[in-house]
């Protein structure tokens, strides 16, 4: 008995999650999957339209003779890369209707005109045209003859399907000069967009954890960037910080801090003398950092405030009695207690932020210097519309991202073994 | 020791002080009212002076007096360095200076004799100032969105720190770029569009995630551990290495530039979360009740529709509100997948007038507006929701 109830939970169970998995394995698991297959090919962009046989009907009319007339279907292969094999033309035609003379390609059966095109080349042209006559000498009319369209078929092979493959793509991301530049950028702007997160998340959510007037409207306001469509804040930034009309530059031309305009988001590097040397600082990227940090620090924020209200408060009071100033009750209490939370958010955010497009591309385009992994996978993609390139990409930073999921795991067993 | 104690107190207080009219003195200039210097010595030595005041008085004087006399000495010092400007400029000085001096009235020298007083005299500015740093770097970018889109061109060229709004100029004249925005840029329709993905996919989402959430969280059957820890790997995969398949794929099939092939992908990528967030609230569910309603004779459909559902209503509607604000806020796929504006959403029309033709400044960020203000009056209304949903799905952003 128990034995069929078990039975019966199991199919229930397997019902209730199929449809999920179905979607999922389709439409996340099968493309990650194809990606290596794509990325193994010699794929673009325009490779994509599946080519078609097309015809364009024309009827004209033969002089002073109007119960005769003339079809001409102007016949063409829409692939400017593919042949197109075994096309098959297919036209209805009203009654009383015949052809006075036919190709050997075609047949005329029964108000239907059926012809065998046979092989298509690439961008193949051909006009046919065949004259037809009203058996009982009656006008044609070419209002009639136009309506019917004239149907195709035909086989193409689908370059995603064949079996060619070619290592290309991958030679060409590993021996690109810029992919070094390329790699550096991606960890630089991770790396600092995701500590700048975390000691901002930090420092509100200290400010935040103290009781003051408007603490509530505070969180809430604290969360906006985070909450807020990016499209709409990364133009307003753009704005912010245009070089002639923005107001961070007029602001600081205002009060005499800076003297001419900076270009925030479209210079690459900005030269500062600090202490005597020179450095050099890569302007556009620092300018996505700080936006990056700006939009996801009230995620750290939320994620430490909830920690630090869960210290407990007998923890301070001990300290006070012990004559802790305000650094070391940070260090010795505060810190130890959110350093797990920490952990978890650096490895979640490095992650995310690894993978990050909106924001870079709504911002620069991935300019000046900004170019990072998941640009460019759009640009080889879609800009210069390698799809193979595109894919390989794509590969790389699959293969970065399974060495970053092992380590958080890793981490959170670590963390769970602990607790 | 107390004369080190006395200079750092003069010191970080003055220069709290000087920071505060600072962030007053911005927001003023952004009101288009010309104010180009900070005047740092002199506020500074001043602020120092009238802290030295504050501690040798101590509580001779009535506190209230004392910081009223304070405040308005620092305003009207102000008042003479820099002039030319509207009476309303001063009285925010006045109160900031009020504020300032509220804070310290209960300081005198015993208090600077006690172990750390100066920390946390600097952690208390800190704080103070930080909140308010904090409020204005987020705030402002909101309220610049706004202003700009009740501006005009010229005027936005004119003076482009004047962000004052001119109330005067009747409302007509004040909405005009959203009137254009609506009517000549389409703008009605790609809300629509946008209302019915999201809400589309708020819906699809929770018909398909809440029976396999229940399958997760309470029965038994093969494979379920790999399932749970398989929705979070999965939920780790970002969209840009789905997007060039998914692009081929759509292409091949004619889904792209239609609103079901939207639906589709947001559905399958925010269903990982929504099953993984509503099975750890099924399992806080008491068994108990199930097994009562399995003796009343319920099957697994009525046990969900009539005691699972109910029990669980406010993690239900965190994970719809979060969904729909993915679903809202997406744009990469929405940029890969549309061309045509019939079928753009309101993410992918303002990314389209940014990048077409001239688009004025100030229908870009009406376009904005549109587009930020419903997701901000979700997020404000339904806070306590929300903010369990980002929690719980913070995994991804």
């Amino acid at each position: 008995m128990s034995s069929k109830l078990a039975k019966i939970e199991k199919r229930t169970a397997y019902l209730l999650i199929l449809p999920s998995v179905l979607l999922v394995f389709s439409i996340i698991l099968f493309p990650i999957f194809s990606n290596i297959w794509i990325s193994f090919k010699n794929v673009e962009l325009k490779d994509l339209r599946i080519p078609e046989p097309r015809a364009k009907k024309l009827v004209k009319s033969i002089n002073d003779n109007p119960n005769q007339i003339k079809v001409i279907y102007k016949l063409r292969n829409s692939s400017l890369t593919q042949e197109i094999t075994n096309v098959k033309f297919k036209d209805k035609y009203p009654d009383d209707i015949e052809p006075i003379s036919l190709n050997n390609k075609c047949q005329f059966k029964s108000n239907l005109l059926k012809c065998e095109l046979g092989n298509w080349p690439k961008k193949y042209r051909e006009n046919l045209e065949i004259v037809f006559q009203n058996i009982n000498n009656q006008e044609i009319s070419k209002k009639e003859l136009k309506s019917y369209k004239p149907k195709l078929s035909g086989k193409s092979q689908n370059i995603l399907l064949t079996y060619e493959f070619t290592l290309n793509n991958f030679k060409k991301v590993i021996k690109d000069k810029a992919f070094i530049d390329l790699l550096s950028t991606t960890f630089y702007y991770t790396f600092f967009g995701t500590i700048g997160a975390i000691v901002f998340g930090i420092l509100a959510a200290q400010m935040v954890n103290q009781k003051f007037f408007g603490r509530t409207f505070m969180r809430s306001v604290l969360l906006f960037p985070y909450v807020a469509p990016v499209v709409a804040l990364a133009y307003t930034w753009e704005l912010l910080l245009d070089p002639t009309s923005g107001t961070l530059n007029n602001l600081l031309i205002n009060y005499q801090i800076i003297d001419g305009p900076i270009n925030l988001l479209g210079q690459k590097y900005v030269t500062l003398n600090i202490l005597g040397f020179d450095f050099k600082l890569r302007l556009a990227l620092t300018t996505v950092i700080i936006f990056e940090i700006w939009r996801y620090f009230p995620l750290a924020f939320l994620f430490i405030l909830a920690r630090l209200q869960a210290v407990p408060k007998e923890l301070y009071e001990a300290a006070d009695v012990d004559g802790a100033n305000p650094i070391q009750k940070f260090l010795n209490i505060t810190l130890p207690q959110i350093l797990a939370v920490i952990s978890i958010l650096f490895m979640i955010r490095f992650i995310w932020n690894f993978n990050k497009f909106e924001d870079i591309f709504l911002l620069t385009g991935g300019a000046s210097g900004t170019r990072t992994l998941p640009i460019n996978v759009y640009q080889q993609g879609f800009s210069i519309g390698d799809i193979g390139m595109g894919s390989a990409v794509s590969i790389v930073i699959v293969v970065f991202l399974l060495i970053f999921m092992f380590i958080y795991f890793k981490l959170l067993g670590k963390r769970a073994d602990e607790n | 020791m107390k004369i080190k104690n006395i200079f750092t107190y003069c010191f970080i207080s003055s220069l709290f002080l000087f920071s505060l009219i600072c962030i007053w003195k911005i927001l003023v200039t952004l009101q288009g009212i010309e104010l180009t210097n900070f005047n740092f010595n002199k506020l500074f030595i001043f602020g120092i002076i009238l802290c030295t005041i504050n501690l040798l008085i101590g509580k001779k004087l009535n506190l209230n007096i004392k910081i009223t006399i304070l405040a308005l000495l620092f305003s009207i010092f102000d008042y003479f360095i820099s002039k030319n400007l509207p009476i309303w400029y001063s009285f925010g000085i006045f109160l900031i200076s009020l504020f300032f001096f509220n804070n310290i009235k209960n300081y005198d020298k015993n208090f600077l004799s006690k172990n750390h007083s100066s920390q946390k005299l600097f952690f208390n500015f800190l704080t103070i100032f930080g909140i308010t740093l904090f409020s204005f770097v987020i705030l402002f970018p909101f309220y610049m969105m706004l202003v700009t889109s009740f501006k005009t061109q010229a005027l936005l060229l004119l003076n482009p720190l004047d962000f004052s709004i001119n109330f005067a100029q009747g409302l007509p004249e004040l909405f005009k770029s959203y009137f254009i925005v609506f009517k000549d840029y389409n703008f009605g329709r790609y809300m629509l569009t946008s209302t019915i993905v999201s809400l589309g996919t708020v819906i699809i989402t929770l018909i398909f995630a809440i029976p396999a959430a229940y399958a997760v969280a309470r029965l038994n059957f093969f494979g379920k551990n790999f399932l749970s820890t398989s929705i979070l790997i999965i939920y780790l995969f970002p969209a840009i290495v789905l997007v060039i398949p998914l692009y081929t794929i759509f292409s091949q099939l004619g889904l792209r530039n239609s609103i079901e092939g939207l639906l589709i992908v947001y559905t399958a990528t925010t269903l990982p979360v929504a099953i993984y967030m509503l099975q750890g609230y099924f399992k806080s569910i008491p068994k108990e009740l199930e097994e009562a309603g399995i003796i009343d004779g319920q099957n697994w459909l009525g046990i969900i529709f009539k005691i699972i559902l109910p029990l669980s209503l406010p993690a239900i509607s965190s994970v719809a509100l979060y969904v729909f604000m993915i679903a809202w806020n997406e744009f990469l796929f929405s940029l890969m997948f549309l061309d045509r504006p019939n079928t753009f959403t309101l993410s992918r029309a303002i990314q389209f007038l940014n990048v077409g033709a001239e688009t004025p400044r100030q229908y870009l960020m009406a376009g904005s507006v549109v587009v930020t203000l419903p997701i901000l009056i979700i997020f404000v209304y339904f806070e306590k929701y929300l903010v369990s949903g980002l929690t719980a799905g913070s995994v991804k952003g």
